[in-house]
């Protein structure tokens, strides 16, 4: 009797429990985009010139009021990379300057976004400011988690009149400026972060490889790009070969040297096509970039290709594994610093190859950008942070004095600490200033992107591996599922 | 005094218990059942929120009923992940139970040789699943890799380990077979001491085989601890995320992508929760089913193996 009563008031106790927090959880008003203080979306050029105005009318750094927030505290979080070790090396220093107290947490990339997420949907205002990628402000900003900068940026209170917005790298700025209108180019609309670094992606190569080939200099063309790796097999011994690139199943393999080869074939991977966003993975450029694509890794790459990312391509490069790598010019630089790597000293840098000679190379492009959080309770002092950690003082200095490359600013790249700095690294500054004007996010921004290319990378591999019959079935194949995961966006 | 008015002695009137002692059986379970309600919430959210298009990227969410479920009981790569499941989960539980239970009979003496071996046999259970990813990782590299080295010797070059759809399966079953072998080797472990040793002794008595002796005596008392590691690491290894996400995050192609992989992608890095969720609980469902099997399985020989 006495278990019997027990066992039925607990089994009520807990559908009870289980009902009520439930329903406490759905009925609960599903939350409205935050209130944002900002202005409505404006141009690009109307924004510019709003934020000259403000700069003119603004004081100089020395009389500004950097410390008008002391005793505000903030939460940044940060991506394990260089740039965020050369923010936090001078968050004292910043701490010192405003009386703003910085709380900061430090999460490998590998998890960071996953983190990010989570925080950024619970519209706590934890974190005010975040490291992000531009891809992934395309997912935030479209749920209403980030803060259009241009707010502070033309406000001449928030400002210093030596802040020199336009001396950041316009394509810098640009990319992290998208108005939300999937099938949209980036460069319109609202400010959604401010670069810390960059990323373009060029060619790297070994030296000695070439020279003990009897190659005269990097490949300005895709077909001499395969008649050097013909010449590269094994040119290190057996388990060496010529080319690095990332294959592993991520956004990541398809963003960088891929995708700049891409849109050197002309190819596109959407289009907007009778008020719906369509895949162009199946036309005849795309199709036609893909055959070289396979040839190029079959002839070129490395055996584990299907596994590899920036880690494994960039310690073979430094190993004396590979010969040459596409990717980006932050991370191959890496293994060429003295006694960085094996072959530290022996690698040079050159624009990606050209389908025809004489054309223009481009580039895709990375940045890891300063964002705030839309529902942050301390955006003027998360602002402070912005304003220091993207000035031309701290920028010159993580730079030239620290790793954090490339920097965000004209002036440094025009510096002579800089050139200095980057006097050892043949090709380098070369090889971005001709490839810089054609350096821009070549995806087209839609809130699928990590979907889309994910399902991207996975038919590459399968495609690599032979899985398809050919490269036209697997782009086929590969477009249906693209079409199927934006289906909902209509114009 | 009669049976009809000793029992009628015997009975309690429940109100007549002081209160104190009638609620002494609540807070004895309280922690207990303030943890089952704790795990109980999430997983009643999951099943509410399967029914909706919760996303992280969306700003507010609606009811779409079985518009997940259905979506995702009509999706081939469903039916792809949950064979990729099975045949993981296979593959391992098989492989780790032969291993384990061999080694386990290989050091049932008790001599120092083999007390030496059972403490290095339990290593790998010591590290976690990523960092096991990492070391094989290093050990396959075709660059530097010792495993790589020990196969050039036999003319082998450049072989794919996971980066090949052929050998990314054995691959990941290789890895994982190294981190839990030991898990199962010290269950059976402590079976084999458990078990009585006067059987044996009648049997080596009466001139008995090792063979007869381990098939007639050994294996039979020993199911009911075979069993319960079979348990354990068989929902473990239908549940498998960490290894697989930590070596080829389910490449090459689709070739890894199991249920706990796609739902992870799906609802972390694609932020669809409300799509994601489906594919876990009919994960949830199996696990559930088969665990009652094994469980009732184990009651059954537990039984056979005292006699009754």
């Amino acid at each position: 009797m006495n278990a019997c009563i027990l066992k039925k008031r607990l089994a009520t106790l807990l559908a009870a429990s289980m009902i009520l927090s439930v329903a406490a959880g759905c009925s609960r008003s599903a939350p409205t985009p935050a209130e944002s203080s900002t202005a409505p979306a404006t141009d690009a050029s109307q924004a510019q010139a709003d934020i000259n105005t403000a700069q003119e009318g603004a004081k100089d750094s020395t009389d500004f009021d950097w410390k008008k927030y002391e005793g505000s505290t903030i939460k940044v979080s940060f991506v394990q990379h260089a740039a965020s070790d050369a923010v936090i090396s001078k968050i004292a220093d910043f701490e010192a300057k405003t009386g703003i107290k910085v709380e900061q947490s430090v999460t490998p990339e590998a998890n960071y976004f996953d983190k990010i997420s989570t925080s950024l949907s619970s519209r706590s205002g934890d974190p005010d400011v975040f490291m992000s990628g531009a891809y992934q402000l395309w997912d935030y900003s479209t749920a209403g988690y980030v803060e259009d900068l241009n707010t502070f940026l033309s406000d001449p209170e928030m400002i210093t009149s030596d802040y020199d917005f336009n001396d950041l790298v316009p394509s810098a700025v640009s990319a992290l400026q998208w108005d939300g209108i999937p099938g949209d180019a980036v460069g319109n609309g609202p400010q959604l972060g401010l670069p810390l670094m960059f990323e373009i992606y060029t060619l790297a190569y070994n030296t000695r490889a070439f020279a003990e080939a009897g190659i005269d200099g990097p490949p300005a063309t895709y077909d001499e790009l395969l008649e050097i790796c013909d010449k590269l097999q094994n040119w290190n011994g057996s388990g060496s070969y010529p080319l690095a690139m990332r294959g592993a199943r991520d956004w990541g393999t398809i963003h960088p040297g891929y995708m700049s080869t891409f849109n050197n074939f002309g190819a596109k991977d959407f289009a907007k096509e009778d008020g719906k966003l369509v895949s162009k993975l199946n036309s005849p450029e795309s199709v036609k970039m893909n055959e070289y694509f396979l040839d190029l890794i079959k002839r070129g790459g490395s055996a584990s290709w299907s596994k590899y990312t920036w880690y494994e391509c960039a310690a073979d490069l430094g190993a004396g594994k590979a010969a040459m790598m596409i990717d980006a010019d932050a991370v191959t630089v890496q293994q060429n610093w003295a006694g960085a790597s094996q072959e530290a000293g022996n690698i040079a840098w050159a624009p990606i190859p050209v389908v025809t000679a004489g054309d223009k190379t481009s580039s895709n492009y990375w940045t890891w950008a300063l964002a705030m959080n839309a529902s942050s309770k301390n955006k003027e002092a998360a602002w402070y942070f912005f304003l220091y950690f993207t000035s031309k003082d701290f920028c010159m200095a993580s730079s030239v004095d620290g790793n954090n490359l490339d920097p965000v600013r004209t002036s440094v790249w025009e510096s002579d600490g800089f050139k200095e700095k980057m006097k050892g690294q043949p090709g380098y500054i070369d090889a971005y200033n001709e490839t810089i004007e054609q350096t821009t996010i070549l995806f087209t921004p839609q809130p699928y992107f990590f979907e889309t290319t994910t399902e991207w990378a996975a038919t590459l591999q399968d495609m690599i591996a032979g899985q398809y019959g050919s490269v036209q079935e697997a782009m086929d194949a590969l477009k249906a599922k693209m079409d199927k995961s934006v289906e909902d966006i209509e114009f | 005094m009669s049976t009809a008015t000793k029992k009628k002695d015997e009975t309690i009137n429940y109100n007549e218990i002081p209160r104190n002692v009638r609620m002494r059986p609540y807070f004895i379970i309280a922690p207990g059942l303030l943890i089952l309600i704790g795990i109980m919430i999430p997983f009643a959210a999951a099943i509410v929120l399967s029914l909706t298009n919760y996303s992280f990227k969306l700003p507010s969410f609606k009811f779409v009923f079985l518009k997940n479920w259905i979506n995702t009981l009509t999706d081939a790569a469903f039916y792809h992940s949950l064979w990729v499941t099975l045949k993981y989960a296979f593959c391992t539980t098989v492989s780790q139970m032969l291993l384990g239970t061999g080694i386990a009979l290989l050091l049932k003496k008790d001599t120092k040789f083999s007390r030496i071996l059972k403490v290095l046999f339990t290593f790998p259970l010591m590290v976690a699943p990523a960092i096991a990813v990492l070391i094989w990782q290093l050990m396959t590299s075709n660059s530097i890799g010792v495993l790589e080295k020990l196969l050039n010797v036999f003319g082998v070059f450049n072989f794919p380990w996971a980066a090949s759809h052929s050998t990314a399966l054995f691959t990941a079953v290789l890895i994982d077979t190294w981190v839990n072998t030991p898990f199962v080797l010290l269950l059976v472990l402590a079976g084999i001491q458990s078990l009585p040793k006067s059987p044996f002794e009648a049997a080596q008595v009466d001139g008995a085989s090792a063979w007869f002796t381990f098939k007639t005596l050994t294996l039979p008392m020993l199911k009911p601890f075979m069993y319960i590691a079979l348990l354990f690491r068989l929902m473990a290894a239908l549940q498998e995320f960490g290894i697989i996400f930590a070596l080829t995050k389910g490449g090459p192609g689709d070739t890894l992508m199991n249920i706990s992989l796609t739902a992870y992608l799906t609802a972390f890095q694609f932020q669809k929760l409300g799509v994601a969720l489906p594919g876990l609980l009919i994960l949830w469902v199996i696990i559930n089913f088969t665990a009652k099997f094994l469980v009732g399985r184990q009651r059954k020989l537990a039984k056979q193996a005292q006699g009754y």
